[in-house]
């Protein structure tokens, strides 16, 4: 039997994953409430305000209303999957978070602990792995609920994916050609250390992976699967209850997820803006500067957020003809040539 | 084709230009007008806690008035239920006892008085016929409710407050009463 | 038992289990989710064998993309039991001949592997730098010739989408 685990990293890694998850969960719970206080003050509106102070406690009134309402399985979709398909739709969503390095290191009781969940060398991979695979929520549950509307928005949600995947991976590896690694860690540290965010070094790159961002999240101008007006309601028609509550969530788990990743590639994850990190580490402590990093992380994913929602309540949604043009034929040329320009730089700075 | 005015305006379909096949330069536009309206101010009100005030001439439910001494006013002679449009008013008259007169101003009074408000169309027609100066359209929304049968108001339902057993309501009731009627003169003085 | 064994087999038992709901699934759409929980199973080998790259290239081009087309295509033939044609019985015995065939070759091809299973035991073959070193010292023709196809038919895509 060789069964030994190191049980204080096995619980240390747990607690991890456990405070990560509840706080993508509840930031993503906020997030809603967000979303409706942001369009209400664009337009001029109030937003949420009856539910606790400042409507504060909507989302939980939300969520509670979600849970009371009545579990319906139509009679001729496919059980199983249909119960899949939200459950993929929020597993994927979550999955991301493994990677991502949230803070860098923090010292409990003489043991330093990593705050990310696994530094895998392939970090970059990982991440494109998983959202590709965040199709088969949208696509199952779609072509389970048998319905005609469901499963157009299943096709439609699954090639957009795709699509824009590829300008996506396009414009990363113009990234990684800088970076030399694939580790998310070592992305980070590599801007701490320069002070550089990897924006100012490649901001068409970062212009074609936000715009595949925002595609890849089915957010407005891009949320042609749950098109309201031409599908009713996309590939969550048929879903009641707490299915449905998952698939909303995990839409707002993506956009927090998404963020994270942009804020973490592009704009320096925990790194504080114009502070040298390894000084004010030796005059107030490394603990505190790991929690004023992660604090400045959370901050820049919440001007993300906060233009996922801007944009939403800006700019009308695009015509299908139009997305996959834009997907196609602008941002995949536009990607490959961002591409070769950034490696004949690389080699000519080289010589 | 011969336009009838000269007003019509010719619409121009120009191919867009490159900064406008960009998109990102008027996307970046639009997001600051949006951004702008942060900072707009809002039109919305918190409406239970605040409220807009009315038009002068608003006219809401109807109430049933008394007089000085809180003797209803109402003579059942049946004018508002004649002049009513909507055939929404139907009373019953009955005779004053000789122990009522602290309750009823005139030797008749009605015994029922009801109101259809699903009938009602608030044209305010009951208020202009009613000689006894009883009847008037206060400031109130006809409340949301389950069945028809309670949307017909009876008489406890329309009258107003006693001023001797309920003087402050009373007091309340005919202040907004009377800033009710001195708008209704004066913008019948205005016409 | 190893926690890698264990991994190990179970693995293998979800991949084998997995294959066979594939061809014994009567629904086509059934048949490319199994087809996908197979994808993962080997996926799960290939990170046993430390070799994280190839683990999740595999899962993003074959579980991520092709997979996608196929039950793209599937959900959109809406294929059920009505529509199914008759099935000819020598086509039956066709497949089978076949099949047995294909999988006798592969048993004989991996029958003489046990040598280079011992080496992928020292652990780094699979990391991405040594893959990139093998691809761009060893291979690099081959490699460079590969991508020139892909490249050509990305660019192929876009062009057969230019022309309106």
């Amino acid at each position: 039997m060789m069964l030994a685990v190191d049980f204080a990293l096995m619980l240390e890694k747990f607690l991890l994953i456990v405070v990560i998850i509840m706080g993508s969960l509840v930031i993503a719970m906020y997030a809603t409430y967000a979303e409706r206080k942001v369009a209400g003050i664009l337009q001029d509106r109030r937003g949420p305000n009856r539910a606790g102070p400042f409507g504060l406690l909507q989302p939980v009134a939300d969520g509670v209303k979600l849970f009371m309402k009545e579990e319906i399985i139509p009679l001729t979709s496919s059980k199983w999957l249909f119960i899949l398909g939200p459950c993929l739709a929020m597993v994927t969503a979550m999955m991301t978070s493994a990677v991502i390095p949230w803070g860098s290191k923090i010292e409990i009781a003489g043991r330093t602990v990593d705050l990310q969940i696994a530094d895998i060398n392939i970090g970059v991979l990982y991440i494109f792995g998983v959202v590709s695979m965040g199709v088969y929520g949208i696509m199952i549950g779609g072509w389970a609920s048998n319905n005609k509307f469901s499963l157009i928005a299943a096709v439609r949600g699954a090639s957009q994916i795709i699509s824009y995947e590829l300008a996506m991976g396009l414009s990363l590896i113009a990234l990684l050609m800088l970076t030399g690694s694939l580790s998310m860690k070592t992305i980070v540290e590599q801007q701490v250390s320069s002070g550089i965010w990897n924006v100012l070094l490649q901001p068409l790159g970062f212009l074609i992976f936000l715009i595949c961002a925002f595609a890849e999240c089915n957010r407005t101008p891009f949320d042609l699967p749950e098109a309201e007006n031409e599908l009713n309601f996309g590939y969550h028609q048929e879903y009641s209850s707490m299915k449905l509550g998952f698939y909303l969530f995990a839409e707002y788990i993506n956009m927090f997820i998404s963020s994270a990743v942009m804020a973490t590639l592009y704009f320096g994850g925990y790194d504080i803006p114009f502070v040298n990190e390894a000084n004010l580490a030796q005059s107030w402590g490394e603990n505190l500067v790991t929690v004023l990093g992660s604090v400045t992380l959370l901050l820049k994913v919440a001007f993300f957020l906060f233009f996922f929602m801007w944009v939403r309540w800006t700019i009308p949604r695009f015509r299908y003809d139009q997305l996959m043009d834009l997907g196609w034929k602008k941002l995949i040329p536009l990607a490959l040539a961002n591409m070769l320009i950034t490696g004949a730089v690389i080699l000519w700075l080289n010589k | 084709m011969q336009t009838l005015t000269n007003r019509a305006k010719v619409l121009e379909q120009k191919p867009l230009t490159f900064m406008e096949r960009l998109y990102l330069p008027n996307i970046a536009k639009g997001m600051a007008i949006t951004f702008s309206h942060m900072f707009k101010k809002r039109p919305t009100i918190n409406y239970p806690e605040q409220t807009r005030p009315f038009s002068p001439v608003f006219r809401g439910l109807h109430i049933l008035n008394r007089d000085e001494e809180g003797r209803e006013r109402c003579t059942a002679c049946g004018l508002c239920a004649v002049a009513c449009p909507a055939e929404a008013i139907t009373m019953e008259a009955a005779e004053r006892k000789s122990n009522e007169e602290h309750l009823y101003r005139e030797e008749k009074y009605a015994a029922r008085y009801e109101i259809n408000m699903l009938r009602c169309i608030f044209c305010g027609l009951c208020e202009e016929a009613c000689p006894k100066d009883a009847i008037y359209l206060s400031e109130t929304f006809a409340p949301a409710n389950f069945t028809r049968q309670s949307f017909i108001y009876g008489k406890p339902d329309l009258l107003i407050p006693d001023p001797k057993s309920q003087p402050d309501e009373f007091r309340m009731a005919q202040g907004r009463l009377e800033a009710h009627k001195a708008n209704v003169k004066a913008a019948k003085n205005d016409q | 038992m190893s926690i890698t064994e264990i991994l190990f087999w179970f693995l293998t038992a979800l991949a084998l289990l997995s294959a066979l709901m594939v061809v014994f699934s009567k629904n086509p759409v059934h048949s490319v989710l199994w087809l996908i929980a197979v994808f993962f199973a080997i996926s799960g080998h290939y990170i046993i064998l430390n070799a994280q790259f190839l683990a999740i290239v595999n899962l993003i081009v074959y579980a991520g993309a092709i997979m996608v087309l196929f039950l793209f295509v599937i959900m959109l033939m809406n294929l059920n039991a009505e529509t199914e044609p008759q099935k000819n019985r020598w086509l039956w015995w066709a497949g089978t001949i076949a099949g047995g065939s294909l999988m006798l070759v592969i048993i004989a091809a991996l029958k003489n592997t046990e040598n280079q299973m011992a080496q992928i035991k020292g652990g780094d073959i699979g990391l991405i730098q040594n893959l990139g070193k093998v691809l761009f010292n060893d291979y690099v023709l081959p490699f460079e010739i590969s991508s020139v196809l892909f490249l050509s038919a990305m660019v192929g895509a876009v062009v057969i989408g230019k022309k309106d």
